[in-house]
């Protein structure tokens, strides 16, 4: 082909070689062109990194194929697969901080990413009962007790996955219910008591020695017990203060998570008509809403900066907003305003944010206002706090008086003692809770088999073919153009007359039929064929978001300028493939905008292309190693 | 066949030309041809020069006759005019199309049987006539759509995927095209759109019968060792005669040329063709030259390749039978039908 260096093949045969005239060099292997070595798509990250939403979850739960199982109609299976990874479907099917949807490759298709969260619920609240399918724990021990201090998910997930591999677990809890920040400070609106407490009996039912109101306030003498190990998940349990005029002189300004808590174990239930809360934070939304619920008929959010550098994610201030609650930028507190004991406002002042000359965000004060009220809830944030942990016994604590944890093996400075969830690196959600857990639960388990923490189980891959005959496969490729289907709510009114009513009604199974048909089966991966590949162009011509291009070789950013559409997303991987049979150029893929509609495999004279399903083998305490690659 | 529909989801980040549309927009139902034919490159280079070109979709009449080739103007400008004719006759309607409006942009879509055998009759009068339109020979060696007879392009040694063995010697579309007179005569290879896109897009720019034999390989039945007309076959013998550049009118002429000379041809409507010549000597405005070329090239057994032959002041059939200037449909009434005092009067001339 002209412009081309390469060689010809050697069958060519009996005519002259129109290469040589035109003085072209002929080498071999891979050609004359410099450029990115072949990709490796038998390494399992490969493919789990084109799995978008499973790259972007912390646990790797594998969501396209829960999808399809709730697209089948197999709830219970759906669940249990859930279950494999992130431990409480049910519960993050409701509040999961949801990585994994901005993540989505559908929202860089159409704008939204697939529902991915409300689909987790549907499978939990549609599943049938799944006590025999949880893991058999054996009756005879294996001699070995860990202690794990906090009830919270990050505790929980450590027995979750110990308890079956014979250990014997002894959980201590400060307060006299599980569930950790799940029970005492994600409302029930939100999280319904039910669902919280089933999950939790999954693991708790396992045999887990449950020691609750037992704070532990001395780790040393802990581990004068005798445990082979012990995981500190005890949270981030001290919301931040706000130290300003006239702080102390009203018992009307509360602590965030501390006024949940009350209100959750129902040592509180009414709050006053005008509400400002303090911070715009994931906890302001959840105590703006609760205070709607307690006769909070004003209820302010108070952000010191602009909407767009709020840390609460987009859906939950909508829902707030939702709920009438108003969200008010640029007032920076100043004052808390009390006369006579009575907590009448608080003075802020308007900011304009601007930057200063070494570039950081500083606030101007415009001017002060004064804001009526008649509680002030403070939601700026939570710290660790560790004070029954003696600084003497090998634990190294950092300049912010926070232990220093490995990140690969949740170990501290002292051996056998791992720690996880918020209390491992400050406040994070429940997902890395869970993951900190299951990589803990490893380390534990090699901790107590002499194996090195840094040994630790691979991750492995399942690759099999889809093709089912010449154009079915045995997933649903057809694209389906449906917008994300919208969460419906409980009626305002209805909503707010009690906190107890949980505010989303979840999917019914019309909305879910649609919803599952938005999901791009990202897991069902294009698997190329070098060898095969005759260059015709036909996938290069059918596909319809011009992943695919065929050229020579050559450095990344190079190569990535030069496809059919040039790859700009950095975040995106290519692959590169072998040199081509015919031409020695290479077929690149840009992973970017794929829909995995199997066009390509489809129009492929040769089967160079093929639609493969790559399941992610993933790593957990007690799985030796993963079988070696199984490829159809 | 595929069965789905291609899905609608777009890259965000497409190109638009001047008319708003994306490449997408001048695509036509999905393919029901064998998957890898080169058929459809073609098909897909022709979107492409449509896009670049900025044509109106509703600007555009395909025509075809008969094979799978002639089947592949379903697969492109859905908007466009269409008249699938039988086999062979396609060039006879597009005479009459054109004879009625003018102003439409002509695309004819044949196969080296619909062309070369039952139709060759057709093709030369078109040409003779310089019909204004591109006309598309989609080459492959086969009858592709009764499965896989030789056709008169055939190579003689040329092997059947059965394994017999051709002795009839082959029609060259180019020669015959250039010996009749054609007025723009190209060859190119489905897979090698770098050369196929700029010439279609001069073909369509071309005043007059733009002619493009491309080899087009018949991945089911005419792909296998033995083939000349094999994708493998055609890359390894593929020999480029000239390389064509296209710079539409409006666009500002950019490309620069390192090495040999570059011959520059200004089209009827303004735009430019660069040819830079590969081949010493090679004039792509001197037909007894390029016949005598092209000869030489074949004679070494090697597939010559590029636009070989160029003639922009040609006129083409309105020229020379006097036509008037607009589409019919645009004449007056009292113009187009002078009523029976006039016709009276023009026959007086034979009384
Ligand atoms: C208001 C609010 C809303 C949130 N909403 C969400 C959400 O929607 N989604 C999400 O993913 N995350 C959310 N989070 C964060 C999430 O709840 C936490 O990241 C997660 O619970 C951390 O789990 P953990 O196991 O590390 O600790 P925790 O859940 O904090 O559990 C720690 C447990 O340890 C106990 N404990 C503490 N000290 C001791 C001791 N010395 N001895 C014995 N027991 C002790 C505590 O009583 C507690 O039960 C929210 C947090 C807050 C504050
Ligand atoms: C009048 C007539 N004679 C014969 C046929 C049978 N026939 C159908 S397609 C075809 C040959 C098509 O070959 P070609 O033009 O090369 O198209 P390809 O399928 O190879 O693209 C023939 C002979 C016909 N349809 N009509
Ligand atoms: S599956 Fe193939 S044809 Fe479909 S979008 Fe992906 S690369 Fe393109
Ligand atoms: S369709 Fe198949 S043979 Fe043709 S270029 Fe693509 S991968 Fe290669
Ligand atoms: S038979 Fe040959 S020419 Fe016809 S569609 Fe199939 S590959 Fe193309
Ligand atoms: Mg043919």
């Amino acid at each position: 082909m002209r412009r081309s260096t390469a060689p010809a093949p050697p069958w060519r045969g009996f005519l002259s070689d129109p290469w040589d005239r035109k003085g072209a060099p002929i080498t071999g292997a891979r050609g004359t062109q410099q450029g990115m070595e072949p990709t490796n798509t038998r390494d399992p990250q490969y493919y789990h990194r084109v799995v978008d939403c499973q790259w972007a979850c912390p646990a790797h739960t594998d969501v396209p194929q829960y999808i399809r199982l709730i697209a089948q109609g197999r709830y219970t299976d759906a669940y249990m697969l859930n279950r494999e990874s992130n431990v409480f479907p049910g519960i993050l099917g409701r509040t999961c901080d949801r990585p994994c949807e901005p993540a989505c490759r559908r929202e860089r298709v159409d704008g939204k990413p697939v529902a991915i969260c409300r689909l987790k619920r549907v499978a939990a609240d549609l599943r049938e009962s799944v006590r025999h399918r949880l893991p058999e724990i054996p009756e005879v021990k294996n001699g070995r007790k860990i202690a794990l201090i906090g009830g919270g998910p990050a505790s929980l997930t450590v027995a979750n996955d110990l308890m079956p591999l014979g250990y014997e677990c002894v959980l201590y809890e400060k307060l006299d219910k599980l569930g950790g920040l799940m029970l005492t400070n994600i409302p029930a609106f939100r999280l319904p008591a039910r669902v919280l407490q089933e999950e939790i009996a999954f693991i708790t039912d396992m045999g887990v020695d449950v020691r609750l109101n037992t704070p532990v306030n001395s780790l040393k003498a802990l581990l004068e017990e005798g445990y082979d190990a012990v995981f500190v998940g005890v949270g981030a349990p001290r919301g931040k203060n706000l130290e300003l005029p006239g702080r102390y002189d009203t018992d009307r300004i509360h602590i965030g998570i501390d006024w949940l808590e009350s209100i959750a174990f129902q040592h509180i239930d009414s709050v006053g008509e005008r509400v400002l809360v303090i911070g715009v934070g994931n906890t302001a939304m959840d105590c703006c809403r609760a205070a709607k619920r307690l006769g909070g008929t004003d209820v302010k959010v108070m952000a010191r900066r602009g909407r767009k550098d709020f840390k609460a994610s987009d859906w939950e201030l909508e829902d707030a907003e939702g709920e009438t609650v108003e969200i008010l930028e640029y007032h920076a507190p100043k004052e808390f305003v009390v006369e006579d004991g009575v907590l009448k406002g608080m003075k802020f002042d308007i900011v304009e944010w601007y930057e200063d000359d070494e570039g950081k965000q500083r606030a101007r004060p415009l001017e002060e206002v004064l804001i009526p009220c008649d509680d002030v809830v403070l939601a700026i944030g939570q710290d660790n706090a560790f004070p029954w942990i003696e600084r003497d016994m090998g634990i190294e604590f950092n300049q912010w008086d926070m232990p220093v944890v490995d990140r690969g093996t949740m170990q501290c400075s002292l051996p056998g003692v791992f720690f996880g969830g918020d209390a491992a690196w400050g406040p994070e959600n429940i997902i890395w809770a869970v993951e900190h857990g299951h990589q803990a639960a490893i380390s534990i388990h090699n901790h107590c088999q002499g194996i090195p923490l840094t040994e630790r189980p691979p991750f492995g891959m399942n690759l099999v073919t889809q093709k089912m005959g010449i154009h079915e496969w045995s997933y649903s490729n057809d694209y389906n153009p449906a917008s994300r289907t919208p969460m419906r709510y409980v009626d305002l009114e209805e909503r707010l007359r009690s906190i107890g009513t949980e505010a989303e009604l979840g999917f019914n199974v019309e909305e879910t039929a649609r919803e599952v048909q938005r999901c791009l089966n990202c897991d069902i991966q294009t698997d190329f064929a070098a060898n095969l590949c005759i260059e015709c162009d036909a996938c290069i011509d059918v596909c319809p978001l011009h992943c695919l291009t065929i050229t020579d070789n050559g450095e990344e950013d190079d190569l990535r300028q030069r496809l059919t559409a040039p790859a700009e997303n950095l975040a995106q991987l290519i692959f590169v493939s072998e040199d081509l049979p015919q031409t020695h150029r290479v077929m690149v893929k840009d992973e970017d905008l794929c829909v995995h509609c199997g066009l390509c495999a489809e129009r492929c004279p040769t089967a160079a292309w093929d639609m493969k399903k790559s399941d992610l083998l993933i790593p957990y305490a007690g799985h030796e190693t993963w079988p070696t690659l199984a490829t159809v | 066949m595929t069965y789905i529909t291609k899905p609608v989801a777009r890259h965000p980040k497409m190109r638009h030309n001047a008319l708003g549309l994306e490449p997408r927009d001048y695509e036509g139902s999905m393919s029901t041809l064998c998957a890898g034919c080169g058929h459809d490159s073609v098909t897909a280079a022709l979107v492409q020069a449509f896009f670049e070109m900025d044509v109106e979709p509703h600007r555009v009449v395909k025509l075809s006759g008969i094979g799978c080739s002639s089947k592949t103007p379903a697969y492109f400008v859905k908007e466009a005019h269409g008249f699938n004719a039988v086999h062979g006759r396609m060039p006879s309607i597009a005479a009459g199309a054109n004879a009625a409006n003018r102003d439409l942009l002509y695309v004819g879509i044949s196969g080296d049987g619909d062309s070369l055998s039952i139709g060759l009759g057709q093709l030369c009068h078109a040409i003779r006539r310089n019909i204004d339109m591109l006309y598309l020979l989609e080459n492959n060696g086969v009858y592709g759509l009764t499965k896989g007879q030789f056709s008169a392009s055939a190579d003689v040694g040329s092997v059947s995927k059965k394994g017999e063995v051709n002795r009839n010697g082959p029609i060259d579309p180019v020669s015959v095209a250039l010996a009749l007179g054609a007025t723009f005569v190209a060859r190119s290879f489905s897979g090698d759109k770098k050369q196929l896109v700029p010439i279609l897009k001069a073909g369509l720019a071309h005043s007059g019968f733009a002619f493009v034999d491309i080899i087009s390989p018949c991945v089911t039945f005419n792909d296998h060792e033995g083939s000349t007309k094999s994708y493998a076959h055609t890359r390894t013998h593929m020999y480029e005669v000239v390389e064509t550049d296209f710079v539409p009118l409006r666009r500002e002429i950019t490309a620069e040329y390192g090495h040999g000379d570059v011959h520059a041809v200004t089209m009827h409507d303004g735009s430019v063709v660069h040819f830079r010549k590969v081949a010493e000597d090679y004039d792509p405005t001197d037909r007894g030259a390029a016949l005598e070329h092209i000869a030489d090239v074949r004679k070494r057994g090697e597939v010559p390749t590029g636009l070989l032959y160029l003639e922009e002041t040609g006129e083409d059939m309105h020229g020379f039978e006097n036509t008037v200037e607009g589409p019919l449909v645009e004449l007056p009434y009292e113009d187009l039908c002078p009523g029976s005092g006039a016709l009276a009067e023009l026959q007086k001339e034979w009384w």
